[in-house]
């Protein structure tokens, strides 16, 4: 057998009462992408931190190259040639691309000497890579596909003959990300070995030699990739059957409950991000909002729900008729039962100080059912709470438990659960299953369709085509703050959907 | 991923962990103090005994505690509110002043029984308006309270001055004091309250401001933790974002939360200027306004905590001039280092033992059904 690039023995982390990595062995070879998937909390990213010297493992060995190793911080992993590219990407925004990469490891102390040493050495490594980044310009300037390649070109210049990449396709569209894989094909041939930590399995089957699987801190899967399949991935990654396909039912639009024209705003600092919007939503359907992320859909969120006034447009709900000037509070869309599950459960769905029967009546607070003279009627509050603990399944099943201490999952369905109990006839959603384990999100997912079959309108805004794929009737495309395209799901492919998130009609 | 912040058990989060600091600061004040030349075991008998040790020890502590109380909810309250409220100095010196205008106007003519709610209104009030108008700045300008409410304690102490000099001074009168208030604007003592029903207890500046302050810490847990305002104010302080998704007014709440924090802070104007004084004066605040702040800290926030905070810094203050007095060249200052101390310990460092606590224990067999 050749010699491994990675190899991880028996490693054992624990963290408090957590024991996040739970006798670990992983084996990459040389020259391979190697996919590590789990759900959140599945212990991937311990696992990368303690190679990478973020952590100390308690107990185990790490071999690189065929050497023991002691990688005690990144330093030592550097030197060791590993190189790690996190999902947020660490570069300083008011320095030019060139001064990102050789920040930390200027060749001299004469920067002119240096800029122009590390350029040369930059050409030569994207001549061969195929990796272009304008050099010159200011990080702040760059498209996020290209400061991703920056971030590769940062830790192949330092040596890097291990590559750690940490969720890099959450940010990038469907092109940027056949981009990126056509790079990494690149890189494996040139020799590198890439280490990918991924949730979305179609990236594991589409690019990696190998797999392996978390769940709970232990590795239960650890394949070739032509012995295991789509569905044997989510299985083990759950450790149950799943299904996040399409249910097969068809929408039956009805009457028109919400409807928005013409919707203009910009921000502050002089950026138009609502070009223009309108959008219709029907009775008995799930319109799905596709877009990277930050190309209007939170704002065009905040319109509808009524946290936002915008410049101009106007909103029809049911009888009532909104203009900027006198535009709908959060308060009366609740009243016009509009429910918006926000995109930001942390900042914004919920309060994480609050005990979990507390973030439970946020927004509804004021209702007469839980509110007496000015007094809260805790009773009634906790009642509900755990009516709705029990009814979305959250655990753990404790009204007085911190809403920080329930995993990104449970706190979503404790949102959802909020947002559903008062029958909304619009639920607006944003990122659904952002950090979310698999089998909450078949369990909001399949949430969404009853509400959508009870006969509500339900608008989801999701960065995860997938997602979109899987659960709108209709799909609103959107890129720069216009509406690019609005197609019916039987007309949706990823590369039609890829096309109109990228601007072009 | 992150490492998981230690969660000690309830119990030992609020009582063991505040012990272990208190005790920490203790240990290395007595060093200290024992580097300067005298013996810790006697001066922390002394401090024990000046304080607690007689009658009328502890209505001094008391009395200071007053103020304290005072003082340490207003910096709660509008902690809660996500606002830091350095200006309880200011605002008690306000809250003094309204006091004592009410008392100069109306003592002559009212009774006691609605002079001295006029005059714990007006405390009230004058301390309100004086924490709202930093609020409304922060709300609506975007001027921190930080440095507002700071800047608004130079101008309450100027304020006071130039009234007292230029008005409320009596002619003839060289110190800059009001003339004495008629005997209606005096807020019984404890002493006079006790002597009432028959008990004798020594004269001390001891008044019953101590059961207005716990009436307004009772008062304060139940607006913050059962009411609806103190739940808006308190998603206000905590989450900004979500208290405008919930369909709050965060600004409002902002003006409320710094005028309920001045108004609180204004009562010791009352304790003051009513229980002691009988006239308009000036530095009867004396920094507890800023004791307040190492209050609130060290309470948690929390009114309880608040209320046996307050008893533990009159307990320093009493037992520190008691100290000053019994020990030749003990200086108060050396007081004023413990404080310091306790509030490093169990404000600043108060998780610092937490670590180590839950090993012990973790090691003793504790928490085992949840790992």
């Amino acid at each position: 057998m050749a010699t491994a690039a990675v190899e991880l023995r028996h490693i054992n982390k624990r963290f408090g009462a957590v024991q996040a990595n739970r006798d670990v062995n992983l084996r990459v070879a040389a020259r391979t992408v190697h996919g590590i998937v789990g759900e959140n909390g599945a212990g991937k990213s311990t696992l990368m931190s303690i190679l990478y010297g973020f952590y100390q493992a308690d107990s185990g060995d790490i071999a690189i190259e065929g050497q023991p190793a002691r990688i005690t911080d990144s330093s030592a992993a550097i030197a060791l040639g590993i190189g790690m590219v996190h999902q947020h990407f660490m570069l300083v925004d008011t320095l030019s691309a060139l001064d990102n990469v050789m920040l930390g490891a200027e060749p001299g102390w004469r920067l002119q000497a240096a800029r122009a040493q590390v350029r040369a050495q930059l050409d030569v490594l994207m001549r061969e890579t195929g990796l272009q980044v304008s050099l010159d310009a200011l990080v702040s300037e760059l498209p996020v596909g290209e400061r991703q390649r920056l971030e590769i070109l940062k830790a192949l210049l330092r040596g890097a003959r291990i590559l750690i990449l940490d969720e890099p396709t959450a940010v990038l569209t469907p092109q940027e990300t056949e981009a990126l894989f056509e790079t990494l094909r690149g890189l494996r041939a040139r020799g590198t070995t890439v280490l990918l930590i991924t949730h979305k399995l179609q990236e594991i089957m589409a690019l990696c030699d190998a797999v392996t699987v978390m769940r709970q801190g232990q590795v239960v899967l650890d394949c070739a990739i032509q012995d295991t399949s789509i569905d044997g991935l989510a299985e083990a990654m759950v450790g149950r059957r799943v299904n996040l396909g399409r249910d097969g039912k068809r929408a039956q639009p009805g009457a028109v409950l919400m409807a928005a024209r013409g919707l203009n705003w910009t921000d502050a600092l002089g950026v138009a991000r609502l070009r223009d919007v309108s959008l219709t939503l029907r009775a008995g359907e799930i319109v799905g909002v596709a877009g990277v992320a930050g190309n209007g859909q939170s704002e065009l969120l905040d319109v509808l729900s009524g946290l936002l006034a915008p410049a101009q447009g106007q909103l029809q709900v049911g009888e009532a008729s909104y203009t900027p000037a006198r535009w709908m509070s959060t308060r009366v869309a609740r009243e016009r039962r509009i429910a918006h599950v926000p995109e930001d459960r942390h900042r914004r769905g919920l309060v994480l100080p609050f005990a979990a029967w507390e973030s439970a009546v946020l927004g509804y607070q004021a209702l007469k059912r839980y509110s007496q003279r000015g007094w809260m009627r805790r009773r009634a509050m906790r009642e509900d709470t755990a009516a709705m603990l029990e009814r979305y399944d959250v655990r753990p099943r404790n009204p007085d438990l911190r809403s920080s201490q329930f995993s990104g999952g449970n706190q979503q369905k404790l949102v959802l659960a909020r947002e559903a109990l008062h029958e909304p006839q619009v639920l607006l959603v944003g990122q659904p299953t952002r950090g979310v384990d698999i089998g909450a999100i078949e369990f909001i997912h399949g949430r969404l369709r009853a509400m959508r079959d009870a006969g509500g309108a339900v608008l989801v805004v999701s960065s995860e085509l997938d997602e979109i794929l899987a659960l709108a009737d209709r799909v609103v495309v959107m890129n720069a703050g216009r509406i690019t395209g609005e197609l019916p799901i039987e007309q949706c492919t990823e590369s039609a959907l890829g096309r109109l998130m990228g601007g072009a009609h | 991923m992150s490492a998981q912040p230690v969660e000690l058990p309830r119990w030992m989060d609020v009582a063991l962990l505040p012990a272990v600091n208190l005790a920490l600061a203790l240990i290395v004040a007595g060093i200290v103090v024992t580097l300067v030349g005298f013996n810790p075991l006697q001066v922390l008998t002394l401090l024990a005994k000046g304080a607690l040790g007689s009658q009328a020890g502890i209505s001094y502590t008391l009395y200071y505690a007053t103020t304290f109380i005072c003082t340490g909810l207003a910096v709660a309250v509008a902690f809660h509110g996500g606002l830091f409220n350095i200006g309880g100095e200011g605002q008690a010196i306000m809250g003094g002043l309204g006091a004592g205008l009410a008392a100069l106007a109306w003592s002559a003519q009212l009774p006691a029984g609605l002079m001295l709610p006029v005059m714990v209104l007006s405390a009230a009030l004058f301390g309100g308006l004086w924490g709202a108008v930093p609020g409304a700045l922060q709300a609506w300008r975007g001027s921190h309270t930080v440095i507002t409410t700071i800047m608004f304690n130079f101008m309450a102490a100027a304020l006071l001055s130039y009234l007292l000099v230029n008005g409320l001074k009596e002619p003839g009168n060289m110190t800059p004091e009001s003339r004495a208030f008629a005997p209606s604007a005096h807020m019984p003592g404890v002493h006079e309250a006790l002597g009432a029903v028959g008990i004798d207890w020594p004269r001390t500046p001891l008044n019953l401001t101590l059961l207005l302050a716990l009436a307004a810490a009772l008062l304060c847990y139940l607006g913050l933790w059962k009411s609806q305002p103190g739940y808006a104010l308190r998603a206000v302080g905590y989450a900004p974002d979500a208290a405008l998704y919930a369909g709050m007014q965060p600004r409002t709440l902002m003006v409320v939360a710094m005028a309920t924090s001045g108004a609180l802070a204004g009562l010791v104007g009352v304790n003051e200027i009513a229980g002691v004084h009988g006239r308009l004066l000036p530095d009867f605040v004396a920094g507890a306004g800023f004791a307040g702040i190492a209050v609130s800290l060290i309470g948690r926030n929390h009114p309880l905590g608040i209320v046996l905070a307050s008893i533990l810094f009159g307990v320093l203050y009493q037992g520190g001039s008691e100290l000053a007095f019994e020990i030749n060249g003990f200086s108060r200052d050396m007081v004023f280092m413990l404080q310091g101390l306790i509030v490093l310990f169990a404000g600043a460092m108060a998780q610092v033992a937490a670590p180590l606590l839950f090993k012990a224990w973790r090691s003793m067999g504790g928490g085992r059904q949840h790992g």
